[in-house]
């Protein structure tokens, strides 16, 4: 049976290093199988996280050969098996133990953002009317599986370290679905410009490009939400109209 | 003795998936201070999996549907073990948990005139699903947790329960360890909603995660609760079965409700073979007016591949057995065969089913819109769990609520595709709203600290020790289980089981894992064991003592339905030595109401 070798991250806040386990690869294996497999044969502490094994919960964020990916959607079949893989941990995050990071930055940085307050309701029985073609882009957003991954290549967190300025790609999308969606009445511009450090992003697209669900994250959200944060408050016409505007 | 971080709530949640967070919901908008407890992170729970829809009779699509047709459905798919009360309630208080959930934010596929799409699902008789495309549990639950974290609610993330603690015969609180540093965590409550789902992982082929170890059936048993309905365990009929490692990896029943098919190696379409006598009149018996009832024409019967999910595994299985199965021990599910039908059949399917397509393209180098998927039977859902009464979802013991998949009662012998999600929000919000009641008339109870402490070093033991992994002793468990007291049953087969599983039991006592308390997995594995062993011997012990065949529990030793079964649940309790005792319980009174709703609808 074929064999694979897997360099490791092992370690927790004090440091670590890489260790290599060596392992049976079967047809179809992702990276998590292995994982697995060395986890019950060989190291029974190795920490991960994972939930669905199917890239609908984004537990399982890690750096394949250098590349933020979801070990439960990397096939070993796509990678050079001539040659140890490497699966470390996402650098963004603070280090808990081998594959494990601190993520609960994400969490307290979503909390901030202000929370969806829709219109009053279209019919007299509560309900709302919208139509599919309404609703199909904040639908993009809405896929997202919260794995992290973007904000783990983005720059501005990743080598800048700016997370108290920055709320990072996840989040900006999560503020789209929000601004975008049909129903909502809330404005979140003024928090986007100010602390949620929208124009930090520098549009590199490096989140768009590891996004397991495929969302177009730069071109769809952020770029949109720049344009009307601009329109609001770098726009001196636009300015001058709404001086003039009758509320 | 040792000192524990100590929390206090009024309301202390236990599972974060749908039910947990709509519970947390209703408690803190009743006003009482609300803890949840999570084994993994927020939002991860195994809500995002549920991929078809939400079972509610709004009507939008079909506006002959109403509650007393949802009612009906549900107490025929659950060959009428289900408890009526809860059935009635969650019939009619769907459609309501599913608008507001829209009015916090969900966005749901529409109508042409601008409502929430339904759509079709195996035993439903008209189009009941309010859906996402196929992944309605995550928009679900994100919906549930981006409400939540602006209610005032503590949330304690990767934080596992080892006991709940009882004091003068009521909840007091639970004993826990978070994951991150392996520390204890000791919460004080008046009341306590298990919302900890299933338990998937007590078998080999499963779609469940680690999490689904029977964490909330095995504490309410051991804290005196009942169990019900052991013996039933849903096989989802379709799950991935190849390559190896994707081996039980749900695909949605959404494929079927899109016009999918099941085929055997000779081609042929055998779900027609087989129709059980109380769905004849439900079901189309031809190919083409299937396809039309799949398009959305009223006047058409639904196709056989949409029937029950207990049947549609046996049908399977039978063709496997008989030698007509793909080559990896399956059938064909294919939905690319609507390209005879419908001009942009892959535009279509890839729109209605983008994350099976995804799935199975990634996973399995297999483009759906082109060729059919090979598939089989996976462990995917548990009808039984802690008994509990219908309005107030509490249990036996006074200020211990169950919602939920970890509750029993609403779905009898078998749960339709659809009704998991509305369970969750409607009996979720109930739970919340009868705990926040309780916690409101009971002062706090006092907590007996010689039994957290004897608890504490008892968890610690296997680092302690020398010897073998937790992780084999659950694999063989898996094994057995799949292979004994799986989808097929017989009584001398669960007999070996039952013996199986009281020498797992004295292994699992001796584990040892390696390394410190610090976010170490085969410490969690060793501490799941218990939980995973006493879920096991109740399916056993229920599904010995059910001599016939119903629902989602086969005996191939009594192949046929036995009437006198029929008139009562299997309850099992924890007795004075500690054993486990099996009792029939006849069923709860159905009231001449619901009975002439039933009848109306056969």
């Amino acid at each position: 049976m074929a064999q694979a070798t897997f360099k490791i991250w092992r370690g927790d806040r004090t440091g670590g290093h890489f260790t290599d386990y060596t392992t049976e690869i079967t047809d179809g294996m992702v990276v998590l199988d292995a994982i697995h497999h060395i986890q019950a044969q060989q190291a029974n502490d190795l920490a991960v996280r994972w939930n669905c094994k199917a890239g609908k919960c984004g537990s399982c964020s890690a750096e394949i050969n250098g590349m933020p990916k979801l070990m439960c959607m990397t096939r070993l079949n796509t990678l050079p098996l001539d040659q140890p893989i490497t699966v470390q941990p996402m650098k963004t995050f603070p280090l808990l133990k081998d594959l494990v990071t601190d993520v609960s930055w994400n969490f307290e940085v979503k909390k901030k953002i202000k929370k969806f307050k829709p219109r009053k309701p279209d019919a007299s029985d509560g309900t709302w009317r919208m139509q599919q073609s309404d609703v199909d882009r904040v639908q993009e957003f809405r896929k997202c599986i919260e794995c992290f991954l973007c904000q783990d290549v983005c720059h501005v967190l990743r080598d800048h370290h700016m997370h108290a300025e920055f709320i990072g790609p996840r989040f900006l999308v999560y503020a789209a679905a929000l601004e975008m969606h049909p129903l909502d009445t809330e404005d979140r511009l003024e928090d986007l410009r100010k602390t949620d450090g929208i124009g930090l992003c520098n549009i590199t697209k490096c989140c768009t490009k590891v996004c397991p669900e495929s969302i177009t994250i730069t071109d769809n959200a952020i770029i949109p939400l720049k344009e009307r944060v601009v329109d609001r408050f770098f726009d001196p016409l636009g300015r001058l109209f709404r001086v003039f505007r009758p509320k | 003795m040792p000192e524990y971080q100590t929390f206090e709530h009024d309301v202390l949640i236990i599972g974060a998936g749908g039910a947990g967070l709509r519970a947390a919901i209703e408690a803190s908008a009743a006003g009482v201070k609300v803890g949840v407890i999570t084994k993994s992170l927020l939002g991860k729970a195994h809500t995002v999996m549920a991929e078809g829809g939400i079972a509610a009779a709004m009507g939008n699509v079909d506006d002959r549907d109403n509650w007393r047709v949802h009612f009906a459905d549900t107490m025929r798919g659950g060959q009428y073990l289900n408890n009526p009360r809860m059935a009635e309630l969650h019939a009619k208080e769907a459609p309501d948990r599913v608008r507001e959930l829209e009015a916090w934010g969900a966005v749901f596929d529409r109508t042409a005139d601008g409502r929430i799409l339904q759509r079709n699902f195996g035993g439903h008789k008209y189009p009941r699903l309010a859906h996402v495309g196929d992944r309605t549990g995550l928009e679900m639950i994100r919906t549930l947790q981006d409400h939540g974290i602006h209610q005032g609610i503590d949330v304690h993330m990767e934080c596992t329960v080892v006991t709940l603690l009882k004091s003068g015969g009521r909840m007091a609180g639970a004993f826990c360890y978070e994951r991150e540093r392996g520390r204890y965590k000791l919460f004080r409550a008046k009341a306590i909603v298990l919302a900890t789902g299933g338990i998937g992982r007590a078998f080999k082929i499963t779609s469940n995660s680690w999490e689904y170890t029977g964490d909330g059936h095995s504490l309410a048993y051991h804290a005196g609760a009942t169990l019900m309905d052991m013996e039933f365990v849903q096989f989802h009929p379709t799950g991935m079965i190849w390559p190896p490692s994707v081996r039980g990896l749900l695909v949605t029943e959404g494929v079927r409700g899109e016009g999918g098919i099941l085929v055997n190696n000779q081609g042929k379409r055998f779900m027609f073979d087989d129709i059980p006598a109380n769905y004849k009149s439900q079901t189309a018996d031809n190919p083409e007016e299937g396809w039309r009832y799949t398009q959305g024409d009223k006047s058409a019967r639904r196709p056989p591949e949409l029937l029950t999910r207990d049947h549609v595994a046996r049908c399977i299985m039978r063709e496997v057995r008989e030698g007509r199965g793909s080559p990896h021990g399956g059938v064909f599910l294919d939905i690319a065969w609507i390209k005879e039908k419908l001009p942009n059949a892959a535009e279509i399917i890839k729109k209605k089913l983008p994350s099976m397509y995804h799935q199975f393209k990634q996973l399995g180098d297999i483009d759906i819109t082109k060729e059919p998927m090979e598939i089989g039977p996976t462990t995917h859902y548990m009808m039984g769990g802690v008994r509990v009464d219908g309005d107030t979802q509490m249990s036996d013991v006074p200020g211990l609520f169950a919602a939920g998949e970890c509750a029993a009662g609403l779905h009898g012998a078998n749960r339709l595709g659809g009704n998991s999600l509305s369970d969750l929000v409607v009996f979720g919000q109930r739970a919340g709203e009868y705990a926040a009641k309780f916690a409101k008339k009971h002062s706090p109870a006092d907590i007996d600290m010689s039994q957290v402490d004897a608890t504490a070093r008892q968890a610690l033991e296997p680092f302690e020790r020398t010897g073998e992994s937790p992780y084999q002793v659950q694999h063989d468990l898996q094994d057995m289980m799949q292979d004994k007291v799986g989808i097929v049953r017989l009584e001398n087969e669960m007999e070996q089981a039952l013996d199986g599983i009281l020498k797992l039991r004295e292994r699992a006592k001796h584990v040892a894992v390696p390394g410190n308390r610090e976010y170490n997995p085969g410490w969690h594995t060793a501490l799941d064991l218990p939980n995973l062993l006493t879920v096991s011997e109740a399916i056993t012990r229920a599904a010995l003592l059910r001599k016939e065949s119903r629902g989602a529990h086969f005996r191939d030793d009594y192949p046929a339905k036995d009437e006198t079964y029929g008139t009562f649940n299997l309850i099992v309790r924890e007795g004075k030595d500690g054993e486990m005792t099996v009792t029939r319980e006849p069923l709860p009174p159905l009231s001449d109401e619901l009975k002439k709703v039933i009848e109306e609808m056969k």
